[in-house]
Formats: C-alpha cells, structure tokens, sequence
C-alpha cells in the first residue's frame, strides 16, 4: 500500500508509473461566496478505476460534473488524453446517481439514447445497444420501461448507455447510492469484473468507504469546504484475488479502518 | 360504495339524486323545476329540431376554435417562459393578473371591437383558456428533472434534439394538466359569452327559452351542455393519466 499525504506531493505520487487518461490541474470552483473546491490537483490512470471518496455533503458531485463539461470551473483546467476539455464530448460518459433514463422510452430506446444523439443509424444502434443490454444481463428486458424494472436494474440500463457510445472514461456518480445493500454489492461485483474486462478509465464518487476501497485500484480522498485531496490510496495486495476474496483480505480490512481513522475528525 | 355490505355501483347515486329531482318536480313547486320525466321527454324533443343543431355545431365551432388558439399560441409561449429567464420575467406578471382578472367585463369591449358575432366569442374562449395553459405549461417546462437535461448534454444531444427529444415529452404531464384546465375554462367561457352577446348558439337558444318560459326545454339543453363538459374534461384526464403513467417520477 502506498500512501501519498497531501496534493501538494501529487507529483510525486506513485500515478507516474500509470499512463494518465484525465488529470483535473488546480481546479477551484465558488458557487457565489461558497468555495466548493479549492485547488484541486488529481490524476486518474487509465484503464483504472478510480474513487473520488467524500463525507457527506462536500463538493457533492461537483468535479465529476466539471470533468464532465458540464460545470464549468472557476479556475483550472481539465485535460483528457492531454487535450483540454470545457464542453462535453464523446470521449466521456455520465452514469447517474439518480440513473436519468427517458420514462416514456423502452430500455432498448435508453440505451441506443446516446448512439441516437451521435446521429448513428437505427438499425447499427440497436445492434450495439442489444449487445450491452445482454452484457449487462437484462437481455430480456429490452422492450420495458423503466418503471417497471427496479432500481439495480434501472442502474444498470444506465451503465449500459455509458458504455454503448463507447467512452474512454466512464463518470459514476454515486450510481450505486440508490439501490438497496443486496443490490449494491451485486452492482460493485459486476462493476470489478468490468473494470477487468474493458479497457475504460473509470470515475467514481462514492461516499462509502468499504465501496471505494472494495471497488477501487486508486481512492482520493477529499476534504471539506472547500474540497481539496487529504489524501490517495493504492490498495495493492488484494486487487488480483477475485471478486470473493476481497471483503475478507486483511490489507482491505485495514485501508477502511485507516480511512475512517483520519475520516473521524471531520464527521460530527 | 357499500351499503349494509352490498356493493353499488357509483353512477346508483346519481339515480337517487335524479329520483330527488322527479319527486321535487312533481310536487310542482316551482314552474322553474319541472319533473326529470318532463325535461328528458323534451330533451329528445329538442335535439331533433333545426334551431338546436344550429346552436350546437355554432358552439361547437367556437369552442374548438377558441380551444385551438389558446394552445398553439400558449404552449410555445409557456415554454419559450420556461427556458427564457427574461421572457418569464417580463411576463409572467401580467399572465398572473389576467389570469385572476374577471374578463367576462371584457366581453363588451370585445364586442365593440370585434362585432356581435362569432369573431367575439372565439377570442373570449381563447382569452380565457389561454393564461392557465401558459402557467401550467411553463410549470411542467420549469420542473424537467436537472438529471434529464444533464444527460441530454452530456450524449451531445444538439439543441434541437434535446427539445423534442427529451425536453417536450418530460414537459408533456405539465402541458397536458394545463390544457386539461384550460379546457374546463373555455367550456364555461363559451357558454358565458354566448349568453352576454345572446345572438349566436346555446346563448340565443338560452336567450329564446328563457324568456319564453319554456323550463323544461332550458333545463334539457343545460343537461347536453354539463355532459359535454364532463366527458371533454374526463377525456383529457385520461389522457393526462396515460402519459403520467410513462413520464412517472421513478
């Protein structure tokens, strides 16, 4: 386990030896009087999937939506693949927290969504939207609404559109905060052997420790108001042990313990 | 409904209400209540005759018509509101007083305007409907869920796409609620306007049996009048349920 204190030691930091597929550099973002982030240095590796850990409450969603080209920020830049982005763009992908599917459109309409606004014809849409709906197992759902599927699979439709326009970056916010515990764990299971199987960079804002240390080869941990990095864990030992092992690993065990230990202070 | 554990059906008290009417009317109390009996015998009565016919298809016209303006003007307006923050500002004032405003005290300076005729009535409708399709509309364009619009953006949707594509139809239960109201109102307007420039439609036939004393032949015609009302406004609820129903906050 490597453990790199401030942002300040970021340079140094052991993402040097990764290729870096986004890097956020000196971000600040005020809404008003109110500083949400201040200063905020990251590098996400690529091919990684990378936690941004907050307590409740700090920045929200803030950075993932700046990295996004949603918000725009105060001060700093985004580079993805070294190009600076401000606007959204098809080399990034947005996974909801509150999964923002089309309520009148099928599942099969949900996922083919960001194909369609690429302009791709119908028939090719749905042949690759068809496949990320079976790889995401609801291969028999294609012709429902979102209505009538529950909240880890409305998820998942949501995971499927991301990874149907086939973005380099995946953006999770808290995606997984909106289905009950069972359903979490099954999606954080899928979500590893995902990150195994495709080559994306993924994103992902969590405010639950065991998730982020569960999930994650890289977790920054962010402070509050304003936002800025404490600090970046690299979980080594246990990442390669299978999916059933991880929760049980002793270095797993101690990283949460480690968080919530200089976690504690700031929770009231 | 249950009553000492049988189960009846809603439409039963509505037959109560009806025996209620027939006993009143029989009693003769009043030459202004004749008997349910008296009043459905004329009914078939009067919707055979020319004059009838003539009242209903002249309504019918103003109706839709007036309908019709109000919402190809008021729902681009309502949702040029929701997006435009200084179009809303600058109207939506004057869409709240004139919403509340009594335009019935308009109608003769309409009528002065517009002449005695048709042309009147149809703006009175539209006047009336118009407003609270704006609100309704602009609401239903206000309350898009932000993650919706965020996922339009962040799939590049182009403008125009975002707007039929997602916008509208995430709109959709806000326009419709609207309309539904706006609907109700024009049923109530056109009746009223009719009645105040009482030369065209139900209003001259309201005008001429009134007048005339002819109380079952009046009471008759309110009757197609309410029922027309009541299935117009219970179509456009069902309707309004159907795309609920998809557009269902999850």
């Amino acid at each position: 386990m490597v453990v790199s204190p401030t942002n300040s030691a970021v340079a140094e930091a052991p993402t040097d030896q990764f290729e870096i597929a986004v890097s956020t550099r000196n971000i600040s973002k005020n809404y008003g009087d109110v500083e949400a982030l201040r200063d905020l240095t990251l590098e996400f590796p690529r091919g990684q999937l990378n936690s941004l850990l907050r307590l409740s409450g700090c920045g929200k969603t803030t950075l993932l939506k700046i990295i996004a080209g949603l918000l725009e920020p105060t001060s700093g830049e985004v580079k993805v693949n070294g190009q600076k982005v401000t606007v959204p763009g098809a080399d990034r992908a947005f996974v909801f927290q509150d999964f923002a599917l089309l309520p009148w459109a099928t599942v099969m309409r949900n996922v083919a969504f960001g194909l369609e606004m690429r302009g791709v014809a119908k028939s090719e849409r749905e042949a690759i939207a068809e496949r990320y709906i079976k790889g995401v197992g609801l291969a028999g759902f294609k012709a429902s609404y979102p209505h009538e599927l529950s909240g880890g699979m409305r998820q998942r439709v949501g995971l499927a559109r991301a990874l149907s326009v086939d973005a380099q970056v995946l953006l999770m916010d808290e995606s997984f905060s909106a289905v009950d515990e069972q359903t979490r764990r099954k999606c954080q299971e899928d979500l590893l052997s995902l990150v195994q199987n495709e080559n994306n960079t993924f994103i992902f804002v969590t405010h639950s420790i065991e998730e982020a240390v569960c999930v994650s080869d890289q977790v920054a941990i962010l402070l509050l108001w304003p936002s800025r990095v404490s600090e970046i864990i690299r979980p080594i030992s246990f990442r390669n042990k299978g999916v059933d092992n991880i929760r049980g690993d002793p270095e797993y065990l101690d990283i949460v313990d480690e968080i919530w230990a200089s976690l504690r202070m700031y929770v009231e | 409904m249950k009553v000492f554990g049988y189960h009846l059906p809603g439409m039963l008290l509505l037959l109560v209400w009806g025996l209620l009417w027939e006993i009143v009317g029989q009693l003769k109390l009043t030459f202004l209540l004749p008997p349910l009996s008296e009043v459905i015998v004329t009914f078939f009565e009067v919707i055979g005759t020319p004059a009838f016919q003539k009242a209903f298809a002249e309504t019918a016209y103003a109706f839709y018509s007036g309908v019709a303006f109000a919402i190809i003007i008021g729902i681009p307006v309502a949702i040029l509101m929701g997006k435009s923050r200084l179009l809303d500002e600058l109207l939506l004032p004057w869409v709240n007083v004139v919403l509340s405003a009594p335009l019935t005290a308009l109608v003769p300076v309409l009528m002065v305007l517009f002449g005695f005729g048709m042309k009147s009535i149809i703006i009175t409708t539209t006047l009336f409907a118009i407003w609270i399709i704006i609100l309704n509309s602009r609401a239903g364009v206000k309350q898009i869920n932000r993650s919706l619009v965020e996922m339009a953006l962040s799939f590049g949707a182009s403008p125009i796409d975002a707007f039929f594509k997602v916008y509208f139809w995430a709109a959709l239960p806000g326009i419709l609620w609207g309309v539904r109201i706006g609907v109700i109102r024009a049923v109530k307007c056109v009746i009223i306007g009719q009645l105040l420039i009482s030369i065209v439609g139900f209003g001259a036939l309201f005008e001429l049996y009134s007048a005339n004393f002819l109380m079952a032949h009046f009471w008759a015609v309110l009757i197609v009048l309410f029922a027309l009302a009541f299935s117009i406004s219970e179509f456009l609820a069902y309707l309004e349920r159907r795309v609920t129903y998809y557009a269902a906050k999850r």
